[in-house]
């Protein structure tokens, strides 16, 4: 796995629109963006409505995610090329879901919707429409999601890599500065956790950083490339951001996202919380 | 949920005797600016959120007591300005020069 292999540029998919078997896919959790220009072809997913089981806080089942691909018109040979708004968060989120229910080939747009937009690359409104296929989800991959009571267990003795801003894992925030203070019962982080922000892995415009400055990153913040890894944040989304660095650019093999992540943890009875930087 | 609210959207539930809220417009050659990537820094010029503009240009962070740097980028360019936010509800401009 290198970078070529996960990653295209804004140049390559503009390059693709349109060519058999490369479906775009938008994800964002606010889909007005899409509905108001997405890159021609693309089609989009819906973070919560689609990813997410609207009773029980999961995944969507297996039966539930094939049904959702194939009506999307999304093949198991196509290539999904995935971007979003947020600086890929949601993108991240669900290549790493994509590879939880097998997906062969899976890529990101470097940079995203973002990128995309800041070079005045065109956008369309019109409506997407694509055959429905016969999807097959595979067997949800377990090597690459973490639950919480391994977390607990990973305390001391797995890395643990918070990836929310500096100010929420030292418990003066509970929420990502762009939404309302409210979340989790208890602020703070995972104790042995450290804090590299998702955003140190990224440039200004929504790329990812070369692969010697991420890996300079982790080594810094004393990352054991050892030991396997959980990261985590909120909600799991800024998370799959670091997971898709830490596993698919950097190669580091056992890294799993916690999804639960902070909701869960923070609201956990009896399990310990450190506070500060 | 972790998608933004509406930006400019009102203040409607939003309790600003706890809530520190840093909120504004971007503008451009005396129009305000949409679609704007509006990001919000730390006192250590750490990423600490980052919102898209209304079509009126409004962006809005909920942030904590402290110093704060906001930054714009928009294929017009960029701007950028620091801000001393407190409690309750904190605007400012960002102008695109």
């Amino acid at each position: 796995m290198s970078r070529t292999d996960v990653l295209v540029t804004a140049d390559w998919a503009q390059e693709h629109l349109g060519s058999p078997g490369i479906v775009l896919v938008e994800v964002d959790e606010d889909t007005s963006a899409y509905d108001k220009g997405h890159i021609e072809g693309a089609v989009k997913l819906d973070w919560k409505t689609d990813l997410q089981d609207s009773e029980s806080r999961d995944f969507v089942d297996r039966e539930g995610f094939s049904a959702l691909l194939s009506a999307k018109g999304i093949g198991n040979d196509d290539t999904v090329v995935l971007y979003g708004g947020n600086n890929n968060w949601f993108a991240a989120y669900a290549y790493w879901y994509f590879k939880v229910y097998g997906h062969r080939d899976v890529k990101l747009i470097d940079g995203g919707r973002k990128k995309w937009e800041l070079e005045s690359r065109p956008l369309s409104a019109d409506v997407v429409e694509r055959p429905a296929t016969r999807y097959t989800a595979g067997e949800p991959d377990a090597s690459i999601r973490a639950f919480r009571d391994e977390v607990v267990d990973a305390i001391g003795t797995k890395n643990l890599v918070d990836v929310r801003s500096p100010d929420e894992f030292a418990g003066k925030l509970t929420a990502p500065a762009h939404l309302p203070q409210e979340g989790a019962q208890r602020a703070g982080h995972i104790p042995t956790a450290v804090n590299v922000p998702w955003s140190k892995a990224a440039n200004e415009d929504g790329t990812f950083k070369s692969d010697e400055e991420l890996a300079g990153l982790y080594a810094a913040a004393g990352l054991d490339t050892a030991k396997d890894t959980i990261a985590y944040c909120r909600i799991g989304e800024r998370s799959s951001h670091t997971w898709f660095v830490l596993r698919e650019l950097l190669g580091h093999s056992n890294v799993k996202n916690y999804d639960g992540s902070w909701t869960e943890y923070g609201s956990l009875v009896g399990v310990p919380i450190a506070k500060g930087a | 949920m972790c998608g933004a609210p509406e930006q400019g959207s009102g203040l409607a539930g939003v309790d600003l005797s706890t809530q520190t809220v840093i909120q504004g417009q971007v503008w451009h050659d005396g129009s305000p600016v949409a679609g704007a990537y509006v990001r919000l820094l730390d006192a250590t010029d750490e990423f600490t959120a980052e919102v898209v503009t209304s079509p009126e240009g409004h962006f809005r962070f909920f942030a904590a007591p402290g110093e704060w740097t906001l930054r714009s980028l928009s294929p017009l360019g960029r701007a950028e300005r620091s801000i001393a936010a407190d409690v309750g509800l904190n605007e400012t401009t960002l102008a695109i020069s």
